[in-house]
């Protein structure tokens, strides 16, 4: 055997990487600033609405979660535009796809949110005179988002790390990149382990930056 | 049983409330009329229906018939009689007349004591920041919290956000103020100052409907004591009257000796 690790291509092909980890960010941040309009949005309805909307956005839900991403990613890709007019990028694609996908999530996220927040605040949101819209934007979802946030952070990072399913459709982030570098230098272990080490240190810069922003909302509790 | 003093306009009008949460019947046509400048006092065991008549007072609790009137205007219904409930707006509109105080304060955790109090004027009342921001100081100076206008409720004690709780109602500048057992959650040291403030609005003339078990307060601050029980109002007259050890008053009677052992 005798393995011997070599880093030198990798380095040498770098840049595909570098831009790989950039592109996955963006489509993330893309993807999740979508995902939570929709999951407000639904979330909002959800609990206001009657029973039939109710169970169109808890099917919504229910069959996102239910069916695999790659799957989903498929599905928007190669399915959807064989059966209606439609073109776009990968990239596009995926980003559409992983923004119903956010969304989904987040609709469950933010309605256990809204849930949560006290009877007693919106009481005293109506005592001072405020209407539905008012409590709503002033009362309720503020108090929702300190109570989401946490949930919110670890929604956000493993969609950076769903990001690299998008390589199944040629979309250039970090783990088509991997894929590239192994296929033209058969270095796979270097590449796999540098890759790996990117997401790591992606994810917890993420993490960190984010449980900072958590620190800071909860000292306004 | 009328409970008014004679001759003097009701400034809220309470006639023949009754309400039931399922097959419990919480208040029984119950009628109360409250004078402008009064200080009403409520009292009675738990369950009797107090919070809930005051909850109606602004609508948070709707009522199954009877009428309430604030200043002549039907409260939660379009027209005295028909059950036609008024729109959302409406009601806003209805609710800012009033102000509430609760017993777990409720003040809003995203905002500062001024940023609870400036809410109501700047989105009801229409009131600039700056205007707001000086009103609220105003209100934080007279419940003694001026130099906490920029603290979050988190950081304040619990006699500290009730009392930001009473300046964010009367700030609004209602025409009656509802407080609903408002030291029940308080520690023993904290109640005094939240009744201080209570007792110098009832000196500045602010009519108020009180929830309290507080009766040693109850007996030197109000102008009436209603005494409710089993959701109706079992007794009513001034304080020396309905404290009295010796009245004739089954009911009355229990609850008084039964408070007393257990204050005492």
């Amino acid at each position: 055997m005798g393995y011997a690790l070599n880093f030198n291509l990798i380095w040498r092909h770098f840049d595909k990487l570098w831009g790989g980890l950039l592109l996955s960010l963006e489509l993330a941040v893309i993807s999740i600033a979508i995902g939570i309009v929709i999951g407000l949005v639904l979330a909002v309805w959800y609990v206001s609405a009657g029973r039939v909307v109710r169970t169109i956005i808890a099917a919504y839900v229910e069959f996102i979660r239910n069916v695999p991403l790659i799957l989903l990613v498929y599905l928007v890709f190669y399915g959807l535009p064989t059966v209606v007019d439609i073109a776009y990028s990968a990239p596009t694609s995926f980003v559409v796809t992983l923004s119903l996908y956010s969304g989904a999530y987040l609709v469950e996220v933010f309605r256990s949110g809204l849930e949560a927040v006290p009877r007693g605040q919106l009481d005293a949101g109506k005592a001072i005179g405020l209407t539905p819209w008012q409590r709503l934007l002033n009362v309720r979802l503020p108090t929702m988002l300190r109570i989401t946030l946490p949930a919110l952070s670890n929604t956000f990072i493993s969609l950076f790390k769903d990001t690299s399913v998008a390589s199944v459709i040629s979309v250039p982030e970090l783990t088509y990149g991997a894929q590239w570098i192994n296929f033209n230098t058969f270095r796979i272990v270097e590449v796999y382990l540098v890759v790996t080490a990117m997401y790591l240190v992606t994810g917890y810069i993420l993490l960190f930056a984010l449980r900072l922003v958590e620190r800071r909302f909860r000292a306004a509790r | 049983m009328s409970t008014s003093p004679k001759n003097t306009p009701a400034l809220l009008d309470v006639q023949d409330v009754s309400k039931a949460f399922g097959t419990v019947q919480v208040l029984r046509s119950v009628s109360l009329q409250v004078a402008k400048g009064e200080v009403v006092t409520v009292i009675g065991p738990s369950g009797s229906g107090k919070t809930t008549l005051l909850r109606c007072v602004n609508f948070l609790e709707s009522y199954d018939s009877g009428s309430i009137r604030i200043d002549g205007k039907e409260v939660g219904f379009r027209e005295a009689g028909t059950r036609q409930r008024r729109s959302e707006r409406d009601l806003a509109a209805m609710r800012a007349e009033t102000g509430m105080v609760f017993q777990s304060f409720n003040l809003f955790p995203h905002l500062t004591a001024a940023g609870n109090i400036m809410l109501g004027l700047t989105k009801v009342r229409g009131k600039s920041n700056a205007e707001a921001r000086t009103i609220a100081e105003h209100w934080l100076g007279r419940v003694g919290l001026a130099h906490k206008a920029d603290s979050l409720p988190a950081e304040l004690s619990g006699g500290q956000q009730q009392r930001v709780g009473i300046a964010r109602a009367v700030a609004m500048g209602p025409k009656i103020l509802l407080l609903d057992e408002i030291t029940s959650a308080l520690d023993p040291e904290l109640v005094g100052e939240v009744l201080e403030v209570v007792r110098s609005l009832a000196e500045d003339g602010m009519t108020m409907v009180m929830v309290t078990h507080e009766m040693a307060f109850a007996r030197d601050a109000s102008s009436r004591i209603i005494f409710m029980a089993d959701g109706g109002v079992s007794a009513a007259g001034p304080p020396a009257e309905i404290l009295a050890a010796d009245t004739d008053n089954e009911r009355l009677r229990t609850f008084l000796a039964r408070f007393r052992a257990s204050h005492f």
